[in-house]
């Protein structure tokens, strides 16, 4: 029983993992259709911003979710005014410049800060489930990754913000036509979805080592998640990261991280067979 | 514009080529009123630079100190220095540059098993002196090659019945999926079971895992008496963050062939996260002896600032330079048949390490390891052990029956 639990329980983790590292993603490539390469060091900003603002004795709450998420969306901003705008809608260019991108960060970073920083070791300590020890951290990440797809839903759905936001993605010149000023939306969007990927950042920095190249094990899962997320943001994001966080958690119990990581390309090659614009392609599609 | 006619291109080429053939001879025929120079090749830059720079930084002091001695046969001696970038088609560009361009009398480096196989056998073809000084998986069988590092069996054997005396008999393993991992986990269960222990699971992660989850339950659920960690890299790293979130490192002690081999993780990882892992290597800056005390103080005077981390792979390319000197020296002269021969004379060496010889049969060191417990960062020894060899390389290796040999071997503990 407690065995079942601790499952679900990471499980539930699993799914949490991939919302975190995927929705800023979800924005930023699924509804703007820019390949941003440089996504995984985005992550690795939201890190170090983490692990630097608690050297010099900032609240380390205060760090992961408000100064990460700020940090990274000013940079995705500056990003976006120097390198996007003149990408957009040319897919492999943007592709080749954020790559450019992901090799100056890592390399930037290295030379700031060294290769070899000392992190923040995980808050709350654990709680036992049985004889079972888990940590709470845990259930921080699967709270926050239900908050941001939460928000994002909200505001996409309830507010002019996310009308404008979807309207100018679906049609910038018709949006303009109607007296939206697209540059501004484009750039605002892309640091929403920099801002959401730094909070990520911030969060999984106590839970993994912080090191320049982390990135590198980051990207491809989020990549995977949004692509077999498919359009819609949220709903692309959820359906994707609960049914691969899912496959991934049980093989992985099952029969090892080997088979999981396998289970995990191999569950998102089958759905890519059968839906090639994703999940929210065929299902869903109305959603958001 | 001149013309070039084929015929006038020949000509010149084939002078270029006699002028060529001439510069490849033997280094001590047209050296003499050089620098003697030395190749250094490890990763400056790129995911593990906190390796290589320290051994880099490392080799610039021997050279200091070699030249400070009166140098080599009488000469200065230079360091080449080249920054593969953990690119492996650098380090095969600057390695055969080394041997071809500079015709550098010895090269230190190469740190992942990936480049050094990828430099050795270039060093081999073009007889260019090589030393590997990093801990690794054992299985090198190459006379060209000296391999300072600790090997599995030198290490492993040590360690295993150390920690089950303090912890108990079961044993759950968890292994990076890589060779080195593979290979050491299965010495691992050897050893547990020749103590009389078992290995109640051996996990294996490709590299790119940083999630452990799943993992943590499982030993949980196993109940282990220790965790034996055989992760590498950052991706890794994540283990023993989350086993600590879970509360689960109070309850079952771990041990490690990996943990702060290079020095780096007890700086990233937090007291809380890494105090009591108890490692096994063939060098630690925490050895109390007279030798070791004077080079630490070496390294200090010569980067007050930036003092490297230093760790078994920094103070083998210390021995890996010192040695070749002696050799050279001993030998009177750099031909490599001649240097060969003093290598495989059983010399002793004093290091900062301890005692230090070289096997003449597989070209490996017999040397002194250590354990350590890890307390707020650092290592606290608690037992030597003398002359321990590497029996594992020893297994498949023997230089005097076969001095050509050119391999590296993937030792089987199967049947």
């Amino acid at each position: 029983m407690d065995y079942t639990i601790i499952i679900a329980l990471e499980m539930l983790r699993a799914i949490a993992w991939l919302v975190l590292l995927s929705s800023g993603l979800a924005i930023i490539f699924g509804m703007m259709r820019v390949i941003n390469i440089a996504h995984g060091e985005f992550l690795m900003l939201g890190g170090y911003t983490v692990i630097m603002a608690s050297k010099i004795g900032i609240n380390i709450w205060f760090a992961m979710l408000v100064l990460a998420p700020l940090v990274v969306g000013v940079f995705g901003i500056l990003v976006e005014r120097l390198v996007i705008r003149w990408l957009y809608g040319r897919l492999l260019d943007s592709l080749l410049a954020t790559w450019g991108l992901s090799l100056l960060m890592i390399g930037g970073v290295t030379m700031l800060f060294g290769n070899t920083v000392e992190g923040v070791s995980t808050p709350l300590g654990g709680f036992s489930v049985g004889i079972y020890q888990v940590s709470a951290y845990n259930l921080v990440m699967i709270f926050a990754a239900i908050s941001i797809l939460l928000s994002v839903w909200a505001v996409l759905r309830y507010t002019s913000v996310g009308l404008i936001a979807r309207s100018v993605m679906q049609n910038p010149d018709m949006a303009q036509a109607l007296g939206v000023n697209s540059t501004f939306v484009y750039m605002a969007t892309f640091g929403v979805g920099s801002a959401l990927t730094g909070l990520a950042g911030g969060l999984i920095a106590p839970v993994t080592g912080v090191v320049p190249s982390m990135g590198i094990n980051l990207i491809g899962p989020a990549f995977i998640t949004v692509i077999t997320g498919g359009a819609s943001v949220v709903t692309g994001t959820l359906s994707a990261s609960g049914f691969l966080g899912s496959v991934d958690q049980l093989i992985t119990f099952g029969f090892g991280p080997v088979y999981g990581g396998a289970a995990l390309l191999i569950a998102a090659l089958i759905i890519l067979r059968i839906l090639p614009q994703g999940i929210t392609g065929r299902f869903f599609t109305k959603k958001l | 514009m001149s013309k070039i006619s084929r015929r006038k291109f020949l000509k010149s080429a084939a002078a270029t080529g006699v002028a060529a053939s001439s510069l490849s001879l033997p280094y001590a025929a047209y050296a003499d009123d050089h620098a003697i120079l030395v190749g250094g090749l490890h990763d400056l830059s790129g995911a593990i630079d906190f390796a290589g720079i320290p051994m880099n930084q490392v080799m610039a002091l021997a050279v200091d100190e070699i030249n400070a001695n009166g140098g080599v046969l009488g000469k200065e001696v230079k360091q080449v220095v080249y920054d593969p970038q953990s690119n492996m088609s650098l380090y095969s560009q600057y390695a055969t540059q080394m041997a071809l361009k500079d015709k550098v009398a010895v090269v230190q480096g190469g740190i992942t098993s990936a480049s050094r196989e990828t430099i050795r056998p270039i060093f081999h073809r073009f007889k260019t002196l090589y030393f590997y000084n990093t801990l690794y998986e054992g299985g090198v069988c190459d006379r060209n090659e000296i391999s300072l590092g600790t090997t599995p069996a030198q290490t492993v054997e040590k360690l295993v019945p150390h920690v089950m005396d303090l912890f108990g008999k079961k044993v759950y393993t968890i292994a990076a999926d890589y060779n080195y991992g593979q290979i050491t986990a299965a010495w691992v269960k050897r050893y547990v079971e020749q103590n009389g222990g078992e290995v109640v699971e051996t996990e294996f992660f490709p590299l790119d895992v940083t999630q452990f989850g799943a993992t943590i339950s499982k030993i949980q659920a196993a109940a282990p008496d220790m965790v034996m960690s055989v992760l590498v890299g950052t991706g890794h790293l994540g283990f023993y963050r989350q086993w600590a979130a879970s509360g689960m490192k109070s309850k079952i002690p771990m041990a490690s062939t990996t943990f702060g081999a290079a020095g780096s993780e007890p700086i990233i990882m937090t007291p809380e996260e890494a105090n009591g892992i108890i490692t096994c290597y063939g060098y630690y800056p925490t050895i109390d002896s007279p030798a070791n005390k004077a080079w630490l103080e070496k390294v200090k005077a010569k980067y007050p600032d930036n003092t490297p981390i230093l760790s078994e792979l920094s103070e083998c390319t210390w021995e890996g330079m010192m040695i070749w000197a002696d050799a050279v020296n001993e030998a009177g002269s750099l031909e490599r048949e001649k240097v060969l021969e003093v290598l495989e004379s059983g010399k002793t060496y004093n290091m900062p390490s301890g005692q230090v010889s070289i096997d003449p049969l597989t070209h490996h060191a017999i040397r002194d390891v250590y354990i350590a417990d890890l307390q707020n960062r650092v290592f606290e020894i608690k037992e030597k052990f003398s002359q321990v060899q590497p029996i594992d390389t020893q297994q498949v290796c023997n230089l005097k029956e076969t001095p050509n040999a050119n391999v590296h071997y993937e030792i089987s503990l199967d049947g």
